[in-house]
């Protein structure tokens, strides 16, 4: 016990509070970082997985390379990014990125997947355009499935910006770093306890966010809401064609 | 491919330390799951908090809870018993969802015939509600074992024995090979690791593939969500 | 002999399924609980096994007190056949009936004669000993979930909506099977139904109940339909629609059998093989 107490009496110590190598320093580096990967990687994947899921094509590809990607290991990735493009912001950033797309564009997928058929098909039937249906119906009703998606990826990103200061990111992971090559105990408890609290805030914010989109009259079961109907492929291959004619 | 040839003997080693530290969280947070999983669906207040719990466990960034889990264990910093502990919390926190969603979806029909039949609650568990669970824990545990090899590499930063050091290696003496040496290995292990899921699935469930019941498909669904 | 001895049943969620229920069911006889849905009918049956535990009262089988006995050895010697079969998905046909002998510790391969034997009397074929449930049809699950119910030659068998998930040609086949099975083997049987044709088929005795387990009539189909005890029996028998009104006009030198609404419902025969209790629509 007395380790943790010498790694809060890290933390609140006035000299880690301010200046450079400063704790509020290093955090906003931590949080610009996170926030940026999750804003590309977001720009990337949701209009990406919105295609998928609206029209069904590429989804059996989306689904192995979303699963695929867990068995990448994010360390190995952030070297190899890192020696490709040397020391910097790049790397790490570029590395992040390729992490959170699979989270965000299996979350957008899977939003419009797990609408009920019927609630689209009749959605058509009173004339909306695709684009309305999109906006009008999946988007809304998609958004708690998608903000469970930015909320994995969210996890992801700050895990990994956290290894990232390996390769020179800076961010909290610093302290964790330079704590364990000046043999500082203490230092690595108290960056490893920043970094658990940041993510346990940014979960809340997120579970909370996620119980808040939910549309009023949709009853929020997520169980329900991930198991799909079954007749989904069907219904998409059958509209477009049925729509030329 | 110069660097890979020669160093053939490092990377088996190091596979080797991979493989010894990736079974055991793999095998252990299955079976603990199993009874944290009956708990959860059981009892319906139990399961509130030990999902919460869970929940906030696996949002847990993996250098973090490795540096934090010494001061609990009482182990030292570099222990490899670290990487075992953590990982398998990790996989406790995916299981035990999946281990009671999946008891949860065993058929009333078929539990409340079971019953009828003569089938005290404790054999009903073990030969009806868990064998049903199967292709549902299945999935799972393909998730936790795929996850497990990939962040065993996390602990190379501290110095733990595994693939990962080829990570770090190969940064610091500027070996490209070495670190995609490394990556194909890794991926390579939770692939083979997975395909020995699948095939010790098929072994012990010969009716999962006859019977492709929808509630299972859809099980397995939710199995897959609650992973990404 | 099952004995009902003014027997309730209140649900913890304080609903009173059953009140005040006394009955006695024969031996060697089908007994059929006929009504709607929410009557009682369910919860009567799944006492006889201790499924559910009645909340007063007393339950007999042949002068014993199932309160007395242990639920899980009592169900073993109790058959029991419900709706959708509720087969193990997960075990082959022969298994599945084999389940109660080998829970009751019967080594393997006796059973599995015994469960193909079975098989032969419900009409099955013996190849499908190997299959999985999924890969039988509606019916044939039916028939395995009556073999497993018979399996252990049981004196009892309590049969819930057995039929009720099939088709309405499978379910006549079935029901003159189990007529068949039921000549054959003389169990005491426990049909419930909410069925009145299924239940004057099928019954020596039907037992008519209203909400709350109330038995609004007992007796052979017979007597239930010449002498109706009220309007709601009346009604439920179809009685009152004229639809149990049949009269018969010659035709072509033949007796047809027609209802009030001058439809043919049948053509009567010399020496009727039926006990003249059965009255087909």
């Amino acid at each position: 016990m007395n380790l943790l107490i010498d790694a809060f009496a890290w933390i609140f110590d006035p000299a880690h509070l301010g200046g450079p190598n400063g704790i509020p320093i290093r955090l906003v580096q931590h949080l610009t970082i996170s926030l940026a990967v999750l804003v590309i990687a977001s720009v990337i994947a949701i209009p990406l997985g919105y295609l998928i899921g609206h029209t069904g094509r590429g989804r059996s590809l989306a689904v192995s390379l979303t699963g695929g990607f867990r068995a990448l290991p994010t360390l190995g990735l952030l070297i190899i990014v890192a020696l490709w493009l040397g020391i910097g912001i790049e790397a790490p950033i570029i590395a992040l990125v390729v992490l959170a797309i699979p989270p965000v564009l299996a979350g957008a997928y899977s939003g419009f997947e797990a609408i009920d058929r019927r609630t689209i098909d009749s959605a058509r039937a009173v004339g909306m355009t695709e684009g309305q249906i999109v906006r009008k119906v999946e988007v809304p009703l998609g958004l708690p499935l998608l903000i469970g998606g930015l909320r994995s990826a969210t996890l992801q990103i700050i895990a990994t910006a956290t290894l990232a200061d390996y390769v020179g990111a800076g961010g909290l992971g610093r302290f964790i770093f330079v704590g364990l090559k000046s043999n500082d105990y203490s230092q690595m408890l108290a960056g490893s306890l920043l970094v658990i609290a940041l993510a346990l805030i940014s979960e809340g914010i997120f579970a909370l966010l996620q119980k808040l989109v939910v549309p009023r009259g949709v009853v929020a079961n997520q169980n329900a809401d991930v198991r799909t109907p079954s007749s989904r492929r069907v219904a998409v291959v059958g509209s477009p064609t049925e729509e030329r004619k | 491919m110069n660097w890979v040839i020669e160093n053939l003997p490092l990377i088996g080693q190091r596979t080797l330390e991979h493989l010894a530290l990736s079974i055991p969280p793999i095998v252990l947070s299955f079976v603990l799951s199993v009874p944290l999983g009956w708990v959860a669906n059981r009892y319906r207040l139990s399961r509130g908090v030990l999902l919460t719990v869970l929940g906030l466990l696996y949002a847990i960034p993996s250098l973090p809870l490795l540096i934090v889990l010494p001061i609990i264990l009482g182990t030292g910093a570099r222990d490899s018993i670290n990487v075992v502990v953590a990982l398998t919390l990790y996989g406790i926190a995916l299981m035990v969802r999946t281990t009671s969603d999946a008891l949860g979806s065993v058929s009333s029909d078929i539990s409340q015939s079971a019953t009828a039949m003569g089938f005290s609650p404790w054999t009903r568990f073990w030969k009806v509600d868990l064998p049903l669970a199967g292709p549902v824990l299945l999935a799972g545990i393909r998730v936790v074992a795929v996850s497990t090899v990939s962040l065993v590499t996390v602990g190379a930063v501290l110095g733990i024995k595994s693939l990962g050091l080829l990570f770090t290696d190969g940064l610091q003496r500027n070996i490209v090979a070495e670190v995609l040496a490394g990556m194909v290995a890794t991926i390579a292990l939770a692939l083979l690791i997975d395909a020995a899921l699948v095939l010790l699935g098929r072994l012990l469930m010969p009716w999962a593939r006859a019977t492709r019941t929808s509630s299972t498909r859809r099980s397995r669904l939710t199995a897959e969500a609650a992973a990404s | 002999m099952i004995e009902f001895r003014q027997v309730s049943k209140r649900f913890p969620d304080g609903t009173l399924a059953v009140e005040d229920f006394s009955l006695v069911i024969p031996s060697r006889k089908t007994t059929v609980f006929v009504g709607s849905s929410g009557c009682g009918k369910t919860t009567i049956l799944r006492m006889i096994n201790r499924m559910i535990d009645r909340t007063s009262g007393s339950i007999e089988i042949d002068g014993e007190d199932i309160v007395g006995l242990d639920k899980v050895k009592l169900r073993r010697r109790i058959g029991y056949v419900m709706q959708n079969s509720g087969l193990l998905p997960h075990r082959k046909v022969v298994d599945n009936v084999a389940t109660v002998p080998l829970l009751n510790g019967v080594a393997k391969k006796e059973a599995h004669a015994r469960a193909l034997e079975l098989l032969d009397t419900v009409g099955l074929d013996r190849s499908l000993a190997n299959r999985y449930p999924s890969q039988l049809s509606g019916g044939q699950q039916q028939r395995v979930g009556v073999a497993r119910g018979l399996a252990a030659d049981p004196n009892i068998l309590l049969m819930d909506e057995p039929f009720g998930a099939v088709d309405p040609l499978v379910r006549a086949e079935l029901q003159h099977e189990l007529i068949r099975l039921q000549r054959e083997l003389d169990k005491t049987v426990v049909f419930v139904t909410h069925d009145i044709d299924e239940a004057f088929l099928l019954g020596d005795q039907v037992v008519i109940l209203q909400k709350g387990g109330v038995i609004v009539q007992k007796g052979s189909p017979t007597e239930i339909l010449t002498a109706p005890a009220n309007d709601f029996v009346a009604d439920f028998i179809g009685a009152t629609k004229g639809k149990r009104a049949l009269h018969i006009d010659r035709r072509d030198g033949r007796d047809v059998v027609l209802d009030s609404e001058g439809r043919a419902a049948g053509v009567l025969v010399e020496g009727s093989t039926g006990t003249g209790e059965e009255v087909p629509t």
